[in-house]
């Protein structure tokens, strides 16, 4: 599953966060390939924006090491490797930026101390503004635009990083079908380019389309695989655990 | 007496003109920064840090060194005990501010209480801008020139820190050290401030400016020309006020602001009571 590099884009090795006396990740190992939508499943509090946080150097690990890239989360950061795209909860919505000054700051790693864009920067958030048909909305207040817009403009910002990898936490959480399609069309269309996508997701009916592999996380990783195996009620049980036929239809809570 | 006898007749007062001088220039450091402050929610921690700011400025004086010098060590210390004490997990973050802040502070009412010559140092704790000397003019001025050029060549990455910690990290900045370069900013803006307001109100020209500012526009560059603007009009308007009524000027000026503020909020272009209830229902689905 390795890229051309040799290394894994992405690498977990045991990895073990607490926080206080929670156990958030227990034992995480996870190798994923460049070119690659790796769907990222488990429940509320199972541990999936932990081990993001964990693959950014973001939290102190218990155990076990990370490696992003063939080298630690550190290096990949001072590379702009890594894009990140939060979960809605984790955004102030009201907070007095545009559209387009979110795209921006994608491409703050590339520039001088006092980040003022040059003509290229400019270019390629007009470019990524286009590939994610935000353009027009680009001068309105980030908090003015619909779930599934939101999250169109924080991929943007990733497309404008020009990250290798990209993290995407819960993209579909309050998302409708046209802008699930549209960011499932974006995420395989960066995979072909040779990105790694790792998208964490309770929503179940976008993974077939979305994803070449999938993994089951419940503190540890239960199962990393094909996603129709994944799917597979005997897995999807243990990953929820509760009715599989729950799971399936309202995409599990 | 005309208008223009009562706008004009301060400013022949050599000690008027620097007061004037001394809380434009004030108000304007305290607004571009409070733009940061209430965006990352750092009202408590403005409040904290200007008030833990008072033994250090009592002991520079003492010492004869610079203000900035020991407010920036207290100001330092202050959020070292104040992380300290919330990384014990014994007791929520906002008790942990309060406790270290109230002692510190303390400290420095204590201090002021054995120092001789006390008639000085309680105009660090209420201000005292229609005393102030040319060489402590000039002081305010410099710091507040570092203290805005700091920020202003700053402002990109601290919007960002602000607005998404997790991207700046992902991106390869230090949100530490961002952080704590708007908390050094913080200590050397509430030694400028309390020039004019003293410690105590010194967190009111640190949030009120920029709270005033994010309810007239959504753009981040606009509340940094409407902050100053706002700040420094309504603080000139209290120096006028402090100087016909015969009040204290220090509590004049945050009067004003806080006026000005509450205005905007009730009538203001974005206010609540012009919007009317659907409007707000429809927010409060969008914010969700
Ligand atoms: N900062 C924190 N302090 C303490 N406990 C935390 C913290 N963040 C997460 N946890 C706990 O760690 C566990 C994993 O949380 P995490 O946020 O990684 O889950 P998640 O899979 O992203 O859940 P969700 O689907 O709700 O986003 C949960 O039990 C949570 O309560
Ligand atoms: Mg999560």
């Amino acid at each position: 599953m390795s890229g051309p590099g040799g290394a894994p884009a992405l690498e977990a090795d045991g990895v073990t966060v607490r926080y206080g006396d929670v156990l958030a990740l227990d034992g995480v190992t996870l190798r994923l390939g460049r070119g690659t939508v790796c769907g990222l499943i488990g429940m509320n509090g199972s541990g999936k924006s932990t081990l993001f946080k964990a693959l950014l150097g973001m939290v102190d690990l218990t155990a076990g090491t990370v490696r992003v890239d063939g080298g630690t989360p550190a290096r990949a950061r001072r590379r702009g490797a890594v894009g990140y795209v939060p979960q809605t909860e984790a955004v102030d919505w009201a907070f007095p930026v545009s559209v387009r000054d979110v795209v921006m700051m994608g491409r703050y790693g590339h520039l001088g101390i006092t980040r003022r864009p040059r003509p290229a920067d400019h270019e390629a958030v007009e470019a990524a503004l286009e590939r994610v048909e935000l353009t027009d909305l680009a001068d309105r207040q980030i908090g003015q635009l619909s779930g599934g817009q939101r999250k169109r403009a924080f991929v943007a910002r990733g497309i404008a990083q020009d990250a290798r990898t990209m993290l995407l936490d819960e993209p579909f959480a309050g998302v409708d079908k046209r802008s699930e399609a549209t960011i499932v069309r974006l995420l395989r269309e960066l995979a072909a380019d040779g990105r790694t996508v790792l998208v964490s997701s309770h929503d179940l009916h976008a993974l077939p389309q979305l994803a070449d592999e999938a993994v089951l996380l419940l503190r540890r990783v239960l199962f990393h695989g094909s996603v129709a195996e994944a799917l597979e009620p005997d897995n999807l049980a243990r990953t929820f655990g509760l009715d599989v036929s729950d799971a399936r239809g309202g995409g599990a809570a | 007496m005309t208008l223009v006898d009562l706008l004009v007749e301060p400013w022949t007062f050599d000690f008027m003109a620097r007061a004037f001088v001394t809380t434009t220039i004030a108000a304007v450091v305290a607004a571009l920064l409070s733009c940061w402050l209430v965006l990352v929610g750092w009202s408590l921690m403005g409040d904290a840090v200007s008030h833990a700011v008072l033994p250090g400025v009592v002991l520079a004086y003492i010492l004869g060194a610079p203000f900035a010098l020991g407010a920036l060590v207290f100001g330092g210390l202050a959020v070292v005990l104040i992380g300290a004490v919330r990384d014990t997990g014994r007791v929520k973050e906002d008790a942990a501010i309060g406790i270290v802040f109230t002692t510190l502070f303390a400290l420095g009412l204590v201090l002021v209480s054995v120092t001789p010559s006390q008639t000085d140092l309680s105009h660090i704790i209420f201000g005292n801008v229609l005393g102030i000397s040319s060489s402590e003019l000039l002081q305010v001025a410099v710091l507040a020139v570092v203290g805005s050029a700091v920020l202003l060549v700053k402002r990109r990455d601290l919007v960002l820190f602000a607005f998404d910690p997790t991207h700046a990290h992902a991106i390869g900045l230090s949100t530490r050290r961002l952080s704590a370069l708007l908390l050094g900013v913080l200590a050397l803006t509430a030694v400028v401030t309390l020039q004019v307001v003293g410690v105590i109100l010194v967190v009111a020209m640190l949030i009120i400016p920029g709270a005033t500012a994010s309810l007239l526009t959504q753009r981040f560059g606009r509340m940094l020309v409407l902050a100053p603007t706002i700040s420094a009009l309504s603080s000139i308007v209290g120096i006028y006020l402090s100087y016909w009524l015969d009040a204290a000027s220090g509590g004049m000026v945050v009067l004003v602001q806080g006026a000005v503020f509450a205005v905007v909020l009730l009538a203001g272009p974005r206010s609540a009571l012009l919007r009317g209830r659907a409007r707000r229902r429809v927010r409060a689905r969008v914010s969700r």
